[in-house]
């Protein structure tokens, strides 16, 4: 079988996982939104223009993670990619597997803003356009990810691999999909919850507009901090130079194996990162004159829950550049 | 390419500790993360108690911190040892 057959199956292949993933997420937070408008509607039905208005925009942006997938997934069936050497078919998986599992948890927290501000909108109709505010800056945080994916994606299906040969380059490249895709999910995820909270208590103490802005975009920038080692890694992945390189099997599994544990080790702190963040924005609604001391709370707890990310990142540095 | 037993074995340790480290290090985040959230949803309720409970969470985080170090373990093991 000659290069341009495998680079054609490897895109077709990656465009159905870029879609097929992609799809997931945002469709989940569209749902989560409009079920909340639906409760907030019947709780105020005078209301209804104004919460349909908000729930629109809300799914608007959770949409937008969606949209990024489908480009890939349009550009992987319609582009030619058999010029770019004999890892084409890895880059094109990799692009697909970067922006399909990496839309995954921008979609799904885009969700949670929507949900809350538009219950929160039926509660406190007075801070309507401060909500909408709070919410459209909360989701934009947390598509973030999804944009990291997507620059991956690109860099996979628009670089010149020529002359690169096919292994270990296509492992890494499938590696630097790996790493960024799975990666993205819990950031995305962690700071979409963060962003809900934070409309939530927002509607319950308006007052705290300014501290609860604040609180919540250090939470979730603390919380993005394993997608952008992700980021990181893919980079490192996508333009090292294997060329004089002896090869066999264990040095092309490597870089393969730090996408993994990279993409991996990113999920579960971002994801923690964001349930505390979470709870630190639920707590300043409560009290909103402690915010100096929840702060803190929060940047501690979660420094200690980052560490797991940083081990992911040692041992994926490791794979890469040690053995 | 020419692959020998020795070089297989190799590449299967590779993969076994990018996959430890990996999925090893999803558990300990969230739960790390849940941890500090109810943390700091108590130290919101009970804010003269910050210290006993910022000491509580320390505690909690450690051992929930543990299984990520195994896991790290396994991965250096499976990378520079076996």
């Amino acid at each position: 079988m000659d290069v341009a057959s495998y680079a054609r199956a490897g895109q077709y292949l990656g465009a159905g996982l870029a879609m097929g993933f992609g799809a997931i997420g945002a469709a989940l937070g569209e749902g989560m939104t409009g079920g909340f408008t639906n409760r907030a509607i019947s709780r105020r039905i005078s209301m209804t223009p104004a919460l349909t208005r908000t729930m629109l925009v809300a799914q608007a942006v959770a949409e937008t993670s969606a949209i990024f997938a489908l480009m890939v997934a349009i550009l992987l069936l319609f582009t030619d990619m058999a010029e770019q050497g004999p890892c084409a078919w890895a880059a094109a998986i990799g692009a697909g597997l970067s922006i399909g599992l990496g839309s995954f948890g921008s979609g799904i927290g885009s969700g949670y803003p929507g949900a809350e501000a538009t219950w929160g909108v039926s509660r406190q109709p007075a801070v309507a356009p401060q909500m909408t505010t709070n919410m459209l800056v909360s989701q934009a945080v947390c598509q973030t990810p999804a944009i990291f994916a997507l620059v991956i994606s690109f860099l996979l299906m628009f670089m010149d691999y020529s002359k690169d040969p096919m292994w270990p380059y296509s492992a890494a490249l499938l590696g630097a999909g790996l790493s960024m895709g799975i990666g993205a999910i819990g950031s995305g995820w962690g700071g979409g919850e963060t962003g809900g909270a934070a409309c939530k208590a927002f509607a319950r103490h308006p007052r705290t507009k300014t501290s609860m802005m604040t609180l919540m975009l250090v939470g979730q920038a603390v919380g993005q901090t394993p997608s952008i080692f992700s980021l990181m890694v893919a980079f490192i992945l996508i333009f090292s130079n294997y060329s004089g390189q002896q090869l066999t099997l264990h040095s092309t599994m490597a870089p393969l194996a730090a996408g993994i544990c990279m993409g991996f080790g990113a999920l579960g702190p971002g994801y923690g990162n964001g349930l505390t963040s979470t709870k630190a924005c639920e707590a300043l609604g409560m009290r909103p004159q402690n915010s100096g001391l929840i702060m803190r709370t929060m940047l501690v707890a979660q420094a200690v829950a980052q560490s797991t990310a940083i081990y992911a990142l040692v041992i994926a540095f490791v794979l890469i550049f040690v053995v | 390419m020419g692959i020998s037993g020795e070089d297989l074995m190799r590449a299967a340790a590779f993969l076994g500790a990018g996959i430890s480290m990996g999925l090893g290090a999803i558990g300990p985040g969230v739960g790390e993360g849940f941890v500090g959230g109810k943390a700091c949803e108590a130290i919101g309720r009970n804010p003269e108690e910050a210290g006993l409970l910022t000491r509580t969470m320390l505690v909690a985080q450690a051992v929930s911190e543990s299984t990520g170090i195994y896991s790290l373990v396994v991965a250096l093991l499976l990378i520079f040892v076996v």
